[in-house]
């Protein structure tokens, strides 16, 4: 392998981890705020939940942040793509991101009943609403989106916003809301104590098996979808010139990688074993690390199935094939991406390890003393 | 409107928004961190009260900061695809640094900042804040790296293959005289604005006779640092002038509403009446020689002036149109190496012929008329840039002079003397904002008519979206971002109405600060 191709791979694999970051990290606070009006009746209970998350929602959601700017420099054209056909959902996306921030800081600055109910109730809108875009978009991704390039490589969309919300889309949104559902229950279960870490527990168990149950119908639909296969020869050093190649339609063609390269099963396992555990631990509340540990690979395993299933695309089109985004071709120059990867090699693991410090700092089960001894709660 | 306009509308609208937040963020973290240096060198517990104070009005600003920052980097793919596949190879790579580098940090212990104060030690906690306030900085420097790309497109050319511009020296990019410029000129612009902020505030106490002993102290580091940044600003601002003359001489000549070149050095003009139709000034006062030397620093070289510069562009426009009919050659056939050779020797005017675009599809065989019309299209609007430059400038210079006389009265401990000063400090806390909102249209809409200078006409860099979702999602913006304007100003006058707690401090840290709002 030269070395364009390895590096493109490996950039592959770093969208892949940074997906699969935001599903974890961001993830867990957009749960916890799913889960906001469900587990904490009272205003005291409400401030319990938003402070377990206080301290690191605002680093979490860089890793959004991050997965935007690491595609838009790797790969320029899927952001190109992405961003401007689901217009209407990135922007949806986008407010939600918007409300979060204030949601969290401005909340608790007032003490009108009001002023608090607007915000939980926007924190929860903020949180279902990603949770719910991520998954349609998924969804729509496996099974091809509609656009085209012309020859300057502009690049046309010719679906509507309603049009994402189809059928199968609509199953892979409901796998996201249950899993970061879940996600966030998990969180919670070990960052509160009484009767807020026993609703948390319960809503845990039930999101972890609905995940489990939604991602199994889901293996089942793809079976009957029309996939994607790159038909000509197409050259892993070529040019990111993604008009160049012939792309067919192949009904079943998202389990192919499945069946070469058996080993890549162990994603969908993952994928349903990690909810499964992550359940059953979250019961009896031990281990709280380890369980939040579980559901974090249940997550990883069922996104890694979408990336695998779709590779060697990243986007395939439904209304012109030959212009679907693929690994080989849709990818920045490589100097970039060399730069890339020396530049995220340093810095990546310095984040996780100031990131885990932060965390180790504010360990511990979050109560309703410690937040009115606390300066800067919210 | 069409698709382009309104998509720039929307990009300029929410970026001088989120650019009301980012000034203070810059500057307050800044100054926070030289607070709790001083709290934590002497112990003194007035000083860790100001860095909770003035931290309590930067976390109400923080948060703004971020959420409509999300909005700038999703734009440039919602709205501005073309753009996004034509230079992300370049562009992209400076925020996903940006991200990794510095947003990761100031995010990561900004929580830290508000909630570790009863978990870390005094040092610990003083590292978080100063890596907060390096993250911030860190952040601006890397968005600038971007942004002086767009100004200055150096380390990149075209590649034929992949139809976009593509990195070839990254060390380049990086070291890009504009964007090192803009970046101490922006930070420095910051820090007058955190400054200001905690001057005006202080001042405001000390008019009402409030908090007095936290307000002299805050005013004592405001007006020093205030004064080393504003000085900074201009000093360095007029780097940047320096560096625009260089390579941007269009941009200068429009600032200087300079539309003949004059014998070296070049007159000044103070004020005047430009006018784009007729192609002239009136009523121009001018001061002899001082342009010339401030944009070459020379005595014998010569500003170019605007009629020169389009004269050029037209020779410009008609090498890229020999590029853009090779370009157009090699779609169809990739092989033809004639059309390649023919490429090569016009690459660097292809941005000029695309200029074109916007009067024929058939670029390559444009009418003397439209060759004509986009080559003034590389006019930008000369009289807008003129008057926010020198709004920009006299502000600029207004700051030296108050910081200079409140760091004069501060080191002599009169601070309270002139109440009317104290009401001039009060008074002047939105003219930093002003100034750098200017500032932005001078850089930014100087650089019009394109997205990359030279490279890319702003016009082919939307997304092919229809003008009605765009219309939809400004409507939206405008109605969520003035929403959220009243809100956080209504919490931040809330805020600084109340004031700091004013009861002495008990002994465990973590009953001497609870906020009333916050129960």
């Amino acid at each position: 392998m030269e070395a364009y191709e390895i590096l493109r791979l490996i950039w592959w694999g770093v969208l892949g981890i940074l997906l699969i970051a935001i599903a974890v990290m961001d993830g867990f606070d957009l749960g916890t705020a799913i889960l906001l009006p469900f587990v904490a009746r009272t205003d005291g209970e409400r401030r319990v939940v938003i402070n377990t998350v206080g301290p690191v929602w605002e680093g979490n959601q860089v890793w959004f942040i991050l997965g935007g700017g690491a595609t838009f420099a790797a790969w320029p054209p899927l952001y190109a793509v992405a961003f401007s056909g689901f217009y209407f959902a990135m922007l949806l996306l986008l407010l939600a991101l918007i409300l979060r921030p204030v949601g969290f800081k401005y909340r608790s600055k007032l003490t009108d009943p009001r002023w608090r109910a607007f915000w939980d109730w926007a924190l929860f809108v903020g949180g279902l609403v990603p949770a719910l875009v991520f998954g349609v978009a998924f969804g729509n991704v496996l099974q091809g989106v509609p656009f085209r390039f012309d020859a300057d490589l502009r690049m046309s969309y010719e679906g509507s916003f309603w049009a994402l919300f189809n059928p199968f889309a609509l199953l892979c949104g409901l796998v996201s809301v249950a899993m970061l559902t879940m996600h966030g229950g998990v969180w919670l279960a070990g960052k509160t104590r009484n009767l807020v870490q026993l609703r948390a527990q319960r809503a845990a168990v039930f999101a972890g098996l609905a995940t489990v149950v939604l991602f199994a119908i889901g293996g089942f639909w793809v079976q009957h979808l029309d996939g994607y296969t790159v038909q000509s020869a197409i050259d892993p050093n070529g040019p990111s010139n993604p008009v160049l190649k012939q792309v067919g339609q192949v009904p079943g063609a998202l389990l192919a990688n499945y069946s070469a390269m058996p080993i890549v099963m162990a994603l969908p396992a993952l994928g349903f074993a990690g909810p499964l555990l992550a359940a059953m631990m979250v019961r009896g509340g031990r281990l709280p690390a380890l369980t939040w540990f579980l559901s974090a690979l249940g997550i990883a395993g069922i996104i890694g199935t979408a990336g695998v299933s779709l590779f060697p695309l990243l986007l395939p089109s439904s209304i012109d094939p030959n212009s679907s985004l693929s690994v080989w071709d849709a990818s920045s120059s490589k100097l970039t991406l060399g730069v890339m990867t020396a530049v995220t090699g340093l810095l990546l693991p310095l984040i996780v390890i100031y990131t885990s410090w932060v965390y180790r700092v504010m360990r511990g089960p979050v109560t309703i003393d410690q937040i009115s001894d606390e300066n800067h709660s919210y | 409107m069409d698709v382009v306009d309104l998509s720039r509308l929307q990009f300029a609208l929410t970026a001088l928004y989120h650019f009301l937040f980012v000034p203070l963020t810059l500057g307050l973290s800044v100054l926070l961190a030289i607070m709790e240096s001083v709290y934590v060198t002497t112990g003194r517990t007035i000083w860790r009260d100001m860095v909770k104070f003035w931290g309590l009005l930067f976390g109400i600003n923080f948060a703004m900061g971020v959420a409509t920052g999300i909005t700038m980097e999703f734009q440039f793919g919602t709205n501005w695809a073309y753009y996004a596949h034509y230079v992300g190879d370049v562009f992209g790579a400076p925020l996903a640094i940006e991200g990794l580098m510095a947003f990761f940090l100031e995010a990561t212990f900004v929580g830290l900042f508000f909630f570790g104060w009863n978990r870390l030690s005094r040092i610990q906690h003083l590292i978080v804040t100063c890596l907060l306030a390096l993250g911030t900085n860190l952040s601006a420097l890397w968005i600038l790296v971007a942004n002086g790309w767009m100004q200055n497109p150096v380390g990149a050319k075209f590649n034929v293959d992949t139809m976009r511009m593509e990195v070839t020296n990254f060390a380049d990019v990086l070291f890009n005289p504009v964007a090192q410029a803009k970046f101490v000129h922006t930070v420095s612009a910051g820090y007058v604005t955190g400054s200001m902020f905690v001057l005006s505030i202080s001042a405001y106490y000390l008019l009402r006779g409030r908090h007095r002993a936290l307000a002299l102290r805050s005013m004592a580091v405001a007006v020093s640092f205030g004064l080393a940044s504003a000085l900074s600003v201009v000093v360095l601002g007029d780097e940047s002038g320096y560096t625009a003359g260089e390579n941007q001489k269009m941009k200068i000549a429009a600032i200087e509403s300079m539309w003949d070149t004059e014998p070296a050095p070049a007159s000044f003009t103070i004020v005047g009446l430009p006018s784009q139709e007729g192609r002239d000034t009136r009523y121009a006062v001018r001061v002899p020689y001082v342009l010339g030397l401030i944009a070459t620093r020379s005595i014998d070289k010569q500003v170019i002036g605007i009629k020169d510069l389009v004269a050029d562009a037209d020779r410009r426009i008609r090498s890229g149109m020999q590029a853009y009919g090779a370009l157009q050659a090699l779609q169809k056939d990739r092989t033809d190496t004639a059309a390649r050779a023919t490429f090569g020797q016009h690459a660097e005017d292809l941005g000029y012929g695309l200029l074109l675009k916007r009067y024929t599809a058939d670029v390559a065989h444009a009418s003397e008329d439209q060759i004509q019309k986009a080559s003034w299209d590389t006019v930008p609007n000369v009289a807008v840039l003129f008057w926010c430059f020198r709004i920009m400038v006299g502000l600029g210079f207004y700051f030296i002079l108050l910081f200079a006389t409140m760091f004069y009265l501060s080191s002599r401990r009169q601070l309270e003397r002139y109440r009317w000063l104290l009401w001039l400090s009060c008074l002047s806390l939105p003219l930093p904002w002003l100034a750098i909102e200017v500032g932005w249209y001078v850089a930014e809409g100087g650089r019009q008519p394109w997205t990359i200078d030279g490279v890319l006409p702003t016009f082919l860099s939307a997304s092919s979206i229809s003008a009605s979702n765009v219309w939809l999602s400004l409507s939206g913006f405008i109605l969520l971002y003035s929403a959220l304007a009243v809100v956080e100003l209504y919490l931040m006058i809330r805020t600084i109405r109340e004031g700091p707690a004013d009861h002495p401090p008990a002994p465990a840290p973590a009953a001497s600060y609870r906020w009333r709002a916050a129960k």
